[in-house]
């Protein structure tokens, strides 16, 4: 019970004990009790994981329990998926704090503190039972992410970067609750077990669907749908190295399990009856992410926004696995989750000691000035594969597992189309391996947006370097092992029906009763997966010896304007709507 | 209950978006913010409100009064607290920019692109 609690409670007291002794200035300090809290969030979060894998934990606020099956206090509720990406988010913080460790440009203990309570922000949003406890954790992560987006406020990109991110979410949050107060209105409730009772009762009309519509396009404004993914390339192009990897790896990924738990504790009832509908308009807007994604992520010359729009084009195929609306999707995107987030993270880490050691995230700048960095041009090129989805490591087996779901429900013509967005991704990368690392083939134009975020970190933190490396080799091999641990394939699918199952989820949180849900069998990738993944990784070859992908009208969209940008995600939410609303 | 909050939170939103979407000053797209913040205040208070009914303090009313729904005004005065959280945030920035490079138009940033 207590461990929920206390999984929320320990990083956001250190981050207050930080904030409070930070005219102490000393650095020792505030690495080793950050490092320390967020290393207690892992072990918390996966004891509670563990412990969750055969029924949930439900913890009471105050004690306040359900009477009659009426829920009136708050309620902590984990389940093996909830917990695990709390415990994932942990490790991020974890690596991310061991890279800023003894880094001279986060002097003071402010640093540190934003960092505890973006990840108490993150544990809350995932362990929450409650939907307006949901929206404030939201809130908590969100706030000191954008801060900690514009930590080098000195400089013009940070500045412009962090405006950019707190603005888009800061309305996508909003949008949120205003979805949410419909909710409300309707029901009477913000328990998400009680909502989803109550909303079960009657057809969906147009309320219910704008609700939903309202809630998941907030929550795709964090997790950088397409058209709501402008600011995301912009903040993880100017945040410090450490930041990003937590960013790019659990941040977004929050969003979509935000929409995947909203939609299967509340709405899959009412939208049950139409979910043909909610299928196409969530997998059209993934396809769409998939592709624009990759197409910019393999135009871009600056590495840190390469890696921030492979990150684009993950939250596609993610959406795409979540938009199936089945157990077997949501298995796969889980997998897919910790695979992926581990070696973007590493990728991120590795740009960030590139960046330490030759002054430059330009990759026309860089041309041939890696040759004697063999270790990183090793992970750039690991985790290159990794991404293309090589069989049979971590981002191949998620991606593997969301194809072959789909293909049950007569969809298996995604699967060419996530092929090509993981090839464009994995090109991208192994593109660099070839001009920064090994110098060979045509050099690429220096573009105007390379121009950002050029000054670089500070020039004594160069010593650091060997440490940077080793974290990014340990994440990337991490996430490269990740689709050989044995067993993962049930055990995601376990994981995966007991979380997309109302019945159960209402039953624990509202009347205590542990259910048992059938697992199902989870199997491994089929024939067609391993074939669309040799095909991916030699279609990723290919893009990396091309010069340019000539997609001038689409880069010209990404404005850097943040009036344009919150005009796409007034229109987007507008359309979503819309379309669901006409549907029900 | 009137049609009337609701059409007013409407109101608010859009101008608010306009507002951000059109903007040329910091300052003012921040305030723009804040006015798209408020009509979630005024829609969380218009589905509470109960007429005639008073405020929910029972104190030196009996239980059984008619009273508003006081969820929703906890759940305004949190989203106040979390609005001002990032109206302080954006500011803050709004005055670095200036500081820094003399300008509050969010186009002269410009420093990232495509």
């Amino acid at each position: 019970m207590a461990l929920a609690s206390l999984a929320i409670l320990v990083p956001l007291l250190c981050a207050i004990l930080l904030a409070a002794t930070t005219s102490l200035r000393r650095r020792r300090i505030a690495d080793v009790v950050a490092l320390a809290a967020a290393g207690t969030v892992v072990v918390l979060c996966a004891a509670l994981a563990a412990r969750a894998a055969g029924h949930p934990v439900v913890a009471w606020m105050g004690g306040w329990r359900p009477r009659g099956g009426v829920a009136l206090g708050i309620d902590l509720y984990a389940d093996a998926l909830g917990a695990g990406l709390a415990a994932f988010a942990g490790v991020l913080a974890v690596a991310g704090l061991a890279v800023a460790w003894n880094q001279v440009d986060v002097a003071g203990h402010l640093f540190h503190a934003l960092v505890l309570t973006v990840l108490a922000g993150m544990v809350g949003f995932c362990l929450s039972g409650d939907l307006f406890t949901m929206f404030v954790f939201l809130e908590l992560m969100a706030v000191p992410a954008y801060a900690l987006a514009g930590f080098r406020v000195a400089e013009r990109a940070p500045l412009e970067g962090a405006l950019n991110f707190a603005i888009t979410n800061a309305l996508g949050a909003l949008l949120v609750l205003v979805g949410i107060a419909l909710v409300y209105g309707r029901t009477g409730a913000l328990n998400m077990a009680q909502i989803g009772q109550a909303l079960a009762g009657r057809p969906a009309d147009a309320l219910v669907a704008v609700a939903f519509a309202l809630i998941a396009c907030g929550l795709f404004a964090k997790a950088a749908i397409v058209p709501f993914h402008f600011w995301l390339a912009d903040a993880y192009a100017v945040a410090p190295t450490s930041i990003c990897l937590l960013f790019a790896g659990a941040l977004s990924e929050l969003g979509l399990y935000g929409v995947a738990r909203v939609y299967w504790t509340m709405f899959a009832g009412p939208l049950g009856p139409h979910a043909e509908a909610v299928r196409d308009v969530l997998l059209a807007l993934g396809l769409l992410t998939a592709l624009i994604g990759g197409a910019m992520c393999a135009t871009q010359r600056h590495l840190k926004r390469l890696v921030a729009f492979a990150t684009v084009a993950h939250m596609g195929v993610l959406l795409c696995g979540v938009a199936l609306l089945d157990g077997a999707g949501a298995a796969g995107v889980a997998v897919f989750v910790v695979g992926d987030g581990l070696v973007k993270a590493g990728l991120f880490v590795a740009v960030g000691a590139l960046e330490h050691r030759r002054g430059s995230v330009d990759e026309a700048r860089l041309y041939g000035r890696g040759r004697d960095l063999p270790v990183l041009g090793a992970v750039f090129c690991a985790s290159g594969l990794a991404l293309a989805a090589v069989p049979p490591f971590g981002p191949f087996l998620g991606r593997a597992l969301i194809e072959d779901a789909a293909a049950e429900h007569g969809l298996a013509w995604i699967a060419p189309v996530l092929a090509v967005s993981t090839a464009l991704i994995g090109g991208a990368v192994l593109r660099v391996v070839r001009t920064v690392f090994l110098g060979r083939g045509p050099v690429p134009p220096p573009t105007r947006s390379t121009a950002a975020g050029e000054a670089g970190e500070d020039p004594a933190e160069r010593g650091r370097a060997p440490v940077a490396t080793l974290i990014s080799v340990v994440l990337v091999a991490a996430g490269l092992a990740w689709g050989l641990v044995p067993g993962l394939v049930d055990g995601a699918a376990a994981a995966a029906a007991r979380f997309v199952d109302r019945g159960a989820y209402a039953a624990g949180v509202l009347r205590g009763v542990a259910t048992d849900v059938a697992a199902p069998a989870g199997h491994g990738p089929t024939t067609t997966a391993w074939l669309w993944g040799a095909g991916s990784a030699l279609l990723a070859l290919a893009v990396a010896w091309a010069p340019t992908v000539p997609v001038g009208p689409l880069r010209a969209l990404h404005s850097g304007r943040i009036g344009d940008y919150v005009a796409w995600l007034a229109a987007g939410t507008a359309l979503v709507a819309g379309v669901l609303a006409l549907a029900v | 209950v009137s049609v009337l909050p609701y059409l007013v939170a409407v109101w608010l939103l859009c101008a608010g978006i306009y507002g951000v979407v059109s903007s040329r000053h910091l300052v003012h797209l921040v305030t723009c913010l804040a006015v798209a913040q408020s009509s979630t205040y005024v829609l969380l208070l218009g589905i509470g409100y109960r007429r005639g009914a008073q405020a929910p303090i029972f104190g030196d009313i009996p239980t059984s009064a008619r009273v508003v729904d006081p969820v929703v005004q906890a759940l305004t005065l949190t989203d106040v607290v979390v609005s001002a959280t990032v109206t302080a945030l954006l500011l803050a920035i709004a005055v670095q920019a200036h500081k820094r490079f003399g300008s509050v138009d969010p186009d002269d940033l410009n420093a990232l692109r495509g």
